[in-house]
């Protein structure tokens, strides 16, 4: 099939790094008219980075992108969908207190020296039977469901006409029967002859739905096959095999004696965990392993306290715990650095000293009041201690690179000995370099005697960490496995609900 | 790995966002930087200069030291405002809080006959009407721009309950003490600015609470997870607005020996263009003290340099208009994204 006329996108060569994070290299890849295209690979494989240079929210750095023959490379947005390529995001962009139809023709009115014209009903019920989704044009967008709302977003894409459309984990959020819909949809769209990029997580809906699909890992094209071709557990090996390229230091023993630090049991609350059981020692690494969805960073923030649990038990220290806060965890031994280090851990304007300080700042107190030079020493033994680079401690957090950024957040709490270290992605956005520092890090943390939970989506990192890890889906922990026999497919199989059988199951 | 780091080891995730947020810090070490980041103090020194040489009678104890306590009231506003503006809140109350505590002290005077308890109670009904703020804005959950604006109106129509819309005279002696006193030359509402002020700096940047309200305004998200009591922050930063609001109303009542509720009614938007003139961020998180007193009096030099000239005072406010909006466009084009 080497006939490339029928291509309407094609990539060559693509490459796209994010700083010192290379996330897409050398990509090659054709997608043609008429067909469902999935992308797959693991969480950070590049495929919504790929999607969005599709889309135009991206510019690439290296490469060249062809739509219909023509360049289209580092296009905008605006372009892009003037083009007929259009993307439905993960997060939905439409505007919740209007109308179907207006979000439908939002951008696209028909106005005569910007006075509308035109009915807008006739021609959404134009468009709607095309479509047959069902809507009714009044409806306000706030009122639907998140899978009707996917369709305004599809139906916005018809509306201007687009040839090819880009789907990124468009079944994330919806129930099974919204999923079988979705489905039905994108098959609607093949046979208008039109172009569906379509990412997700599900490997069986891939299959079922895509024409080819293509696997990505870390960044790097691993095949494009035809879905007929292949099998689920294909497709897991193929998303997985590749040998370690990051070096763990060897596992440490355990110290002796630990005590148990933390229990959960049936934890039900926030907006995702459904049912979550564990415990931690001290002294131990304990991995949280599930996709992204799955209430890895919900069951993290209950125990936090940042959310509220509904239901369940949670012994801590030996006592049983209710956590109110996280002001009040902290203040019982208990942290948390989280997922997203820019929205909820750093003030990237402020200093690195501020960043670190701020948890401690009563601590700082001199004569007059707080002393600038006792939280500046703090600081500076934190930021040498880390190897934080630069070593000034006054400049912005946000002109650190995300390593350092990551370093400085676990500085904030190295101070204060905590019992209970909660980590949500502690790596992400890091580069190797200072990866294996903060590996060596956590592991210095356990060693002391800190208990601690880590939640990553790179699971050849928790396996290669932990001391034990707990499997997660659907807001529920499915499973524990002893990291040092478990091979990462087995998990990962687990984890995408493929092989049901093969964890030792502790399910409730 | 080391191909990708620049020379000096220095990673940026994403350069295009670094700059921006460090006025005077990324972008500090060119001149350009400077002038963005110092921008009212400069205007402020070139006018004083200017005022100087071409202004007779500007460059004396008694027109300076008037200008000051002339603007006593709406510097002391602006100082507690900078909090409230850090923290990443509004207070649009500001000036109907002048207006009941004015006519409270005035009333409370005669009532009782009394200049300490008068003048003393305008400050505590203040810090009462800032708290109200506070706690409609945090467990009521409204924002804080609705939130003032609505009880702004609710509290000048107190002002005008109080006095049945009518004015309030005091005649007690010593009334105007506040106002209108001296210590030396050195008129007394000058030492109360000169001490709020400093009190104000002591807290934004010599105890927990200041840490706290940078780090509310800077990032609320990572201060909850921190551990800051977010909500008591906001609480703190409109009481200490209320206070300072109460103490701006005992200084005009004393001023003027009266209690009226129509006083005070420009100080909201005099002290909110003055924090936002001398740089403060509008988005929280950034800001000092001294840069609101740089621009209130700035502004004022403006007024003083009018009066001195014999401009038309009709210009006035279109001068004032347009300094505000160079200002802030100058600080603006240091943040490109």
């Amino acid at each position: 099939m080497d006939d490339t006329s029928q291509d309407i996108v094609r990539i060559e060569g693509i490459s796209k790094s994010f700083g010192p994070n290379l996330v897409l290299q050398d990509i090659h890849l054709s997608f043609r008219a008429g067909e469902v295209h999935g992308l797959l690979g693991q969480n950070g494989a590049g495929k919504s980075t790929l999607g969005k240079i599709i889309g135009g929210v991206y510019r690439p750095d290296g490469g060249a992108l062809f739509v219909n023959g023509i360049d289209s490379t580092g296009w905008t947005t605006r372009k892009a969908l003037l083009s007929g390529v259009a993307t439905i995001q993960q997060e939905l962009s439409l505007v919740p207190g209007r109308s179907v139809a207006e979000n439908v023709f939002l951008g696209i009115e028909q106005n005569r020296h910007g006075m509308l014209t035109g009915s807008l009903r006739r021609r959404f019920d134009e468009l709607e039977e095309r479509c047959h989704f069902g809507l009714k044009a009044e409806t306000r967008v706030r009122d639907l469901r998140v899978a009707e709302q996917q369709k305004v977003e599809i139906l916005r894409a018809l509306a201007r006409e687009a040839k090819v459309i880009i789907m990124d984990e468009p079944a994330s959020s919806l129930t099974a029967d919204e999923v079988e819909r979705l489905h039905a949809v994108i098959n609607q769209l093949r046979c208008e002859g039109r172009t569906v990029i379509y990412i997700t997580h599900s490997l069986g809906a891939a299959l079922a739905t895509c024409d080819r699909v293509t696997v990505l890992r870390d960044g790097r094209w691993v095949t494009t096959a035809r879905s007929v071709d292949m099998t689920e557990e294909k497709l897991v090996e193929k998303m997985l095999g590749r040998p370690t390229d990051v070096a763990y230091s060897p596992r440490r023993s355990l110290a002796l004696p630990n005590r148990k630090v933390l229990e959960v049991s049936n934890l039900i609350g926030g907006p995702l965990v459904s049912g979550a059981t564990l415990e931690v020692h001290s002294g131990e690494i304990v991995g949280l392993a599930g996709l992204v969805g799955s209430g890895r960073t919900e069951l993290a923030r209950l125990i936090y306290g940042a959310d509220k649990m509904r239901a369940g038990d949670i012994n801590y220290l030996g006592e049983q715990f209710i956590p109110r806060s996280p002001r009040d965890s902290i203040s019982r031994g208990i942290v948390m650095i989280p997922e997203d280090r820019k929205k909820q851990g750093l003030t990237l304007s402020h200093s690195v000293q501020r960043n670190i300080g701020l948890p401690a700042a009563s601590s700082f107190r001199g004569t007059t009041g707080l002393s600038n030079m006792k939280e500046k020493r703090r600081a500076e033994e934190t930021v040498s201690r880390l190897g934080v680079v630069p070593a000034n401690v006054r400049s912005a957090v946000g002109s650190l690179s995300g390593g350092n950024q990551q370093k400085v957040l676990f500085g904030r709490w190295i101070s204060t000995s905590p019992q209970l270290i909660i980590l949500d992605e502690p790596t992400r956005g890091v580069d190797v370099g200072a990866r294996l520092q903060i590996f060596g890090l956590i592991q210095d943390l356990a060693s002391s005697g800190a208990a601690i939970l880590l939640i990553s989506s790179d699971l050849e990192e928790v396996l290669g960490l932990s001391h034990r890890v707990y499997l997660m889906r659907d807001g529920r922990t499915v499973g524990e496995i002893d990291p040092s026999t478990s091979a990462v497919d087995d998990v990962l199989g687990t984890l995408f609900g493929v092989f049901k059988s093969s964890a030792s199951g502790v399910d409730q | 790995m080391s191909g990708r780091e620049s020379r000096d080891g220095f990673l940026l995730d994403d350069p295009t966002k670094v700059r921006g947020w460090q006025l005077g810090k990324v972008t500090g070490d060119s001149a350009l930087g400077m002038a963005r980041s110092y921008a009212a103090l400069i205007a402020f020194f070139v006018l004083f200069i200017v005022l100087s040489c071409t202004a007779p009678g500007f460059l004396e104890w008694g027109n300076l030291l008037n200008i000051a306590s002339q603007q006593s009231a709406v510097a002391i506003v602006a100082c507690a405002g900078t909090l409230v503006i850090i923290a990443g809140n509004f207070d649009l109350s500001t000036g109907s809080v002048v207006a009941v505590t004015n006519v409270i002290a005035a009333y409370i005077t005669v009532r009782t006959g009394s200049v300490w308890i008068g003048l003393l109670s305008a400050p505590i009904t203040g810090l009462v009407l800032g708290t109200i703020n506070g706690i409609i804005i945090t467990y009521l959950r409204v924002h804080s721009f609705l939130a003032t604006l609505a009880t702004s109106l609710v509290y000048s129509s107190l002002a005008v309950l109080i006095t049945n819309g009518a004015l309030i005279s005091v005649s007690a002696s010593g009334f105007d003490y506040l106002g209108d006193g001296d210590v030396g030359k050195i008129p007394v509402s000058v030492i109360v600015l000169a001490a709020f002020a400093l009190i104000i700096m002591f807290i934004l940047n010599r105890t927990v609470t200041g840490r706290h309200i940078f780090a509310v305004g800077g990032n609320k998200e990572a201060a909850t997870l921190s551990g800051v009591q977010v909500n008591l922050t906001h609480i703190k930063v409109m009481a200490l607005s209320g206070l300072a609001s109460g103490i701006g109303g005992a200084i005009l009542a004393s001023t003027i020996l009266s209690g009226e509720p129509t006083q005070g009614s420009s100080v909201t938007l005099a002290s909110i263009s003055a924090i936002i003139l001398g740089g403060t961020s509008i988005y929280g998180g950034e800001g000092a003290v001294w840069r609101s007193l740089v621009g209130v009096f700035l502004l004022a030099l403006i007024g003083n340099g009018f009066d001195l000239l014999g401009a038309n005072q009709f210009y006035l406010d279109l001068v004032t208009g347009l300094v505000i909006v160079s200002a802030v466009a100058l600080a603006a084009s240091g943040r490109r994204r």
